[in-house]
């Protein structure tokens, strides 16, 4: 009984993180998987973050904006008051730089073209450049 | 996984609920509920006086205000009559002996009552404490008083874990934890001298990342406390957790406290099933090995990640005789049980005597979210935050995501 219980709701999760995968290219899906690994947790499986705790990812100048600033926020993580759409947000986000360039690229255009956002795609060699740029700073 | 069970029939009842009426709340038997203010913004703990007289502490300024004062004037049971003062957001509120205390995220205010339990300045209180930690993460400071004239402020950890650098997987633990020394604790101050920091006050409890419910209990005269546990033990170690287990681990706990103990944060944490504090991964641990050996054990363990944001002794005469003494815990609602569902958004009932419980915890009130699932919090219509119990022995419930009290009764047949 129990057993069969664990199941049936092993299956309701399942079937309700299920993205609609309709147009998706299968560079996108490595996005996906990405962002149901690393970046699900906190800015929710829709995407929409949890009050006053995760910023929101739909619709956001950070996401849909300048492609830098964007992936300057993965290689560095972000630790500062921001303000996102009217709400201000304190808890940290750590770093991403231990993930590929690859990695970042697909997963940073997975969030710029679903929740909603009909933005353009991140590249490897976009990554790859600001890592560049961003370590000869130091 | 019986309490997964009972939970999964109960929202499948509290749906049916809330689809004939939004507002109602599914509740035992025999109790009603009632909805007494409505639309107060962002109201997180909440307190009564003796004369029923409502005080609801906002988490974000309304027309420039964090307190609002709620009053029935025409008795007819719903709150009509505000005042809204206080010029800072926070949690924390009590009333005791015609005082109104209040905080904000790094200072505790009080405001002396007239005999009708109004404020009698209220744009001048005196400062009790000022200068805690307030770094935004587990910044908001909850507050009780015991009966010997000290209050007891809940200094939640700026971090996770404490780890070299917060929430950064494969960053390790800091050892020693220097958060522990100004946070990560309950400190106790005088209730009634002015201007006190941390210099004047007595790291009362340690080991505690993040306590949101606490209350006095005066059968027992005793501090207790329930606690946030930490987050991201899958994420950060999926080769240890499953996210079934990170789902699940580590409890949300209820503690009962005495001067000096420690819990264990962040060197072990509560493990519900093993029952034994576990070695925390980023200090050695493998999910396996005890830690913490001289903190002390909570007297219950929660499922991980609900958020228990309120807790109340009941010491009311209306509800059965079974509620007395026993315990109301608020649970807020998980934003980390991904992939599974939320779980929370209810208030708990934990059957007590002498300070020690009893039987297992129970679901006393559910149906605040409007919807029988929840996949991110966002989607919950309200969220229970704070508890008062009202003179007449009725249980209080507010919701800090669009601001309504609700009003639980056991009407006498
Ligand atoms: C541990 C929780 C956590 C994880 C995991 C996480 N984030 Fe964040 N994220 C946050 C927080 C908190 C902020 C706000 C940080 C601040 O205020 O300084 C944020 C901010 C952002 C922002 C800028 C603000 C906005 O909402 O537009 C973007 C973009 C972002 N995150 C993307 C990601 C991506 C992509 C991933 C996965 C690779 C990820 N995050 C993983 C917690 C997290």
């Amino acid at each position: 009984m129990l057993r069969v219980i664990s199941i049936a709701i092993f299956w309701m999760c399942l079937s309700s993180t299920a993205y609609s995968q309709g147009n998706q290219s299968p560079k996108s899906s490595i996005g996906a998987t990405v962002y149901q690994q690393y970046c699900m947790s906190c800015h929710q499986a829709d995407g929409g973050g949890v009050p006053r705790m995760t910023p929101s990812l739909i619709s956001t100048s950070y996401v849909t904006g300048d492609k830098k600033r964007l992936i300057t926020i993965l290689l560095q993580g972000l630790n500062e008051p921001i303000v996102v759409n009217d709400e201000e947000y304190y808890n940290p986000m750590a770093s991403f730089s231990f993930l590929t360039d690859q990695q970042i690229a697909a997963v940073l255009s997975y969030i710029r073209t679903n929740f909603g956002n009909k933005s353009t795609a991140v590249s490897a060699q976009e990554v790859l450049q600001l890592r560049k740029q961003l370590s000869s700073k130091k | 996984m019986k309490n997964i069970v009972l939970l999964l029939l109960s929202l499948q009842i509290s749906f049916f609920v809330t689809a004939q009426n939004a507002v109602a709340l599914k509740l035992p038997s025999g109790f009603t509920s009632q909805v007494v203010t409505q639309e107060q913004g962002r109201v997180r703990h909440i307190a009564i006086a003796p004369n029923g007289t409502l005080y609801l502490k906002l988490e974000r300024l309304r027309n420039g205000f964090g307190i609002v004062r709620l009053r029935d004037l025409n008795q007819d049971g719903v709150y009509e009559d505000s005042l809204l003062f206080g010029n800072y957001i926070g949690t924390g509120i009590a009333v005791k002996n015609h005082f109104l205390y209040a905080s904000s995220n790094n200072a505790i205010f009080r405001y002396a009552l007239d005999a009708d339990f109004q404020p009698i300045n209220p744009t001048a209180p005196g400062r009790l404490v000022y200068g805690l930690v307030d770094k935004g993460q587990h910044a908001s400071k909850s507050i009780t008083l015991d009966n010997a004239g000290n209050i007891y402020v809940n200094i939640g950890a700026p971090s996770n874990i404490c780890q070299v650098e917060d929430r950064k997987a494969g960053s390790p633990g800091s050892m020693p934890c220097p958060i522990l020394d100004s946070a990560g604790g309950i400190w106790q101050f005088s209730a009634s001298s002015l201007d006190q920091t941390y210099a004047q006050g007595v790291r009362y409890a340690t080991g505690l990342r993040n306590v949101v419910g606490l209350d006095w209990n005066n059968e027992v005269n005793d501090l207790f406390v329930t606690v946030h546990g930490r987050d991201l033990l899958f994420q950060h170690f999926p080769q240890l957790y499953d996210a079934k287990a990170g789902a699940e681990l580590p409890a949300e706990t209820f503690y009962r406290l005495k001067k000096g103990q420690d819990a264990g944060w962040p060197y072990a944490y509560w493990d519900q099933f093993k029952k034994k504090k576990i070695l925390s991964p980023e200090f050695g641990g493998d999910g396996i090995k005890e830690g913490a050996p001289d903190a002390i054990e909570p007297l219950m363990g929660f499922p991980g990640h609900l958020a228990p944001n309120a807790l109340l002794f009941y010491t009311g005469l209306q509800f059965p005789k079974r509620y007395r003494n026993g315990a109301f815990i608020a649970f807020h609602g998980s934003w980390n049980r991904n992939p599974e569902f939320q779980e929370g958004f209810y208030v708990v009932f934990v059957p007590m005597k002498n300070g020690l419980p009893t039987g297992e915890w129970e679901i006393f009130a559910d149906g605040f979210t409007g919807k029988d699932k929840i996949m991110s919090p966002r989607e919950a219509k309200h969220r229970p935050c704070g508890l008062a119990q009202a003179p007449d022995g009725s249980l209080l419930v507010s919701d800090d995501v669009r601001g309504w009290v609700w009003k639980i009764s056991y009407p006498s047949k």
